[in-house]
């Protein structure tokens, strides 16, 4: 014993009283997570499998506490199973979609002129073609199955990283600190990955929460529209199937519904929660 | 002014043209044959047949010949003919880019009204529980799926409350009826797709107005007004929000392409006769000049409204007027 607060623990408590939002966000996001975890791990039921009658409405307790679907599935068991095909899928199309944003924004950010024209020229192609619309073209490319869904969605989501990751370049490269750097003979590498973009990751991080929450909403249009894989109970594709019979039963609609708005509605306060504990400067108006 | 319209121009159709050309080429290596999907459409058909259908349509082309030949033929207003609807392209897309623009235009212009006042309304109160309710209200709004807030939407309207159509665009019943009538009944059924789309676009209207509002406010200018006993709607009108408008109208302009995509799932779930619909119905065909036509109108609908929103930003703020 020390005696001392742990400065990790003290720092995380300060974190907590700027962004009380964020703890909310990633408490919520961590149960996601658990029900994702339980259904691929422990959970033996099948959401495929038909259990009773169609359209059992709702009880909240007992057996079928969420009803059963269309077809007589357990609705709950297959809201449990949504949430890993679409928390891997966002994640999956989030990370492609930074990685993508942050690398062609610095290029063009850092080196600027012939180059920067040159990117930013084609991040304005992406801009002009609605997103859904490009990402409904290219998923009927392939074979939908959740990795070219996440590979389609990391393709069209990333213009808006590229332009903050190229802004934020553009602004610190020329500060006292990255030309002291490049005096002392830091070669374009050193100075873009390891001087710059530590210095640029706050408004990045924040950026990510919006990518994440624009792949989640992109996998349920997608399999909402049914150009989803149809083997994949993914949240979109329950809403999708059960559609047609939504005057019928309410039910099967509105909890894939209600869990697709509660964890974008987790990722986004998480974003709004960083923004602030990042960026002082911001009110996180 | 007018060199510089015609610069804006020329870029957007360069970029308008790089999207057909992109499309053209990702439509035609997808997996799957046009000349199959269209004999499927006829029941099935031999060798023969479908070596017909190949030469008819030119797909029996080298890939660069056949986007020549589509380039010179949209040079000159034709966009091909659909394999599906056996009807042109061109009077597809004219029959159905009129009721997409009436959504996306009247969805625009409510969700930037409500979206500037709730701003306002933020700004001013300062603290209290008025900026809380809104931050918590739009930010609940823009978490909700599109799709989904449209059948939440539908299900309360058909069986709940049944005061307003939640299908389609006009009353068959009403064809024959006068045009006010006709009118009313479209604003009717227009009702419902504007509010979906409203309620997820408003979020980032009344975070920017609120946000530039905030920063205006506390300008020293407006200090003056408010010393010159201006009453307060003159400050925050007149004053206030003239200058916290300029960075509304990027978002606005910067919003329209996911306008659009919003509009497309909306179009679906209300059966609103619109391009989004065409498109969706086209691509799950297989019909790809029409999903081409469609891709065209978009982006040159995102061109369009992008040069507009300049133009505008030039009006808004004299300081620009005179840059060439």
């Amino acid at each position: 014993m020390t005696g001392r607060a742990d400065p990790w623990l003290r720092r995380f408590l300060s974190a907590c009283r700027t962004g009380p939002s964020a703890v909310v966000g990633m408490a919520a996001l961590l149960v996601v997570c658990a029900m994702a975890l339980y259904s691929v791990f422990l959970d033996g039921r099948d959401p495929f499998d038909i259990v009773s009658l169609p359209h059992r409405a709702p009880t909240f307790v007992g057996p079928l506490p969420l009803g059963t679907d269309y077809l007589g599935r357990d609705l709950a068991v297959c809201l449990l199973a949504g949430a890993a095909p679409t928390l891997s899928v966002a994640a999956v199309a989030a990370g492609l979609a930074m990685v993508l944003g942050v690398a062609l924004g610095a290029l063009a950010g850092f080196f600027g002129g012939r180059l920067d024209d040159l990117l930013m020229r084609f991040t304005e192609f992406f801009q002009v073609l609605p997103a859904l619309l490009f990402a409904m073209v290219l998923v009927t490319l392939w074979s939908p199955s959740p990795t070219t869904i996440a590979l389609t969605i990391g393709f069209v989501a990333w213009p808006p990283t590229a332009r903050l990751a190229r802004a934020e370049f553009l602004r610190i490269r020329d500060l006292e600190y990255v030309v002291a750097a490049r005096a002392a003979g830091a070669g374009a590498g050193h100075l873009m990955w390891r001087v710059i973009l530590p210095n640029a990751a706050p408004p990045l991080i924040v950026s990510a929460t919006l990518v994440v929450t624009t792949a989640i909403l992109f996998e349920a249009a997608l399999s909402f529209l049914g150009l989803g894989d149809p083997d994949t109970m993914s949240w979109g594709q329950i809403i999708g199937a059960n559609r047609e019979y939504v005057l019928d039963a309410w039910w099967p609609v509105a909890f894939p519904g209600l869990a697709i708005f509660l964890t974008v509605l987790a990722v986004s306060l998480l974003g709004d929660g960083l923004n602030r504990i990042l960026d002082p400067k911001s009110d996180g108006a | 002014m007018t060199g510089y319209i015609a610069r804006r121009l020329l870029h957007g159709l360069f970029l308008v043209a790089g999207v057909v050309v992109v499309n053209f080429v990702l439509l035609r290596l997808a997996p799957g044959d046009t000349a199959t999907a269209i004999a499927g459409e006829m029941g099935g058909a031999t060798a023969d047949v479908l070596a017909a259908i190949r030469a008819d349509y030119g797909l029996d082309r080298p890939l660069p010949t056949q986007l020549a030949i589509y380039l010179g033929h949209i040079a000159r207003g034709d966009l091909g003919m659909s394999h599906y609807f056996n009807l042109p392209v061109s009077s597809l897309i004219a029959a159905r880019l009129g009721p997409t623009v009436l959504l996306v235009a009247s969805a625009q212009i409510v969700a930037l009204v409500v979206g500037v006042a709730l701003g306002v309304l933020a700004a001013r109160a300062r603290g209290g529980a008025v900026p809380t309710l809104v931050t918590a209200f739009t930010t609940a709004c823009h978490a909700m799926p599109v799709f989904w807030t449209g059948i939440m939407l539908v299900v309360l309207f058909a069986s709940i409350l049944p005061v307003l159509p939640v299908e389609g665009m006009s009353d068959l019943r009403l064809r024959d009826a006068g045009w006010i009538t006709r009118t009313l009944d479209v604003a009717r059924h227009l009702v419902l797709p504007v509010v979906t789309l409203v309620l997820v676009h408003l979020a980032q209207y009344a975070r920017i107005t609120g946000a530039a509002m905030r920063e205006v406010l506390a300008a020293d200018f407006i200090r003056v007004v408010r010393a010159k006993g201006a009453p307060e709607r003159t400050v925050l009108f007149r004053h206030a929000l003239r200058n916290a408008a300029l960075p509304v109208l990027t978002v606005a302009g910067l919003q329209f392409g996911h306008l659009l995509s919003g509009a497309l799932l909306v179009e679906t779930v209300f059966n609103w006769p619109g391009l989004g619909r065409l498109a969706f119905e086209s691509l799950l065909r297989r019909d790809y000049p029409t999903v081409l036509g469609v891709l065209l109108c978009a982006a040159a609908m995102v061109v369009v409204v992008n040069l507009l929103t300049d133009l505008a930003y030039r009006l808004a703020d004299p300081r620009l007027r005179t840059v060439p």
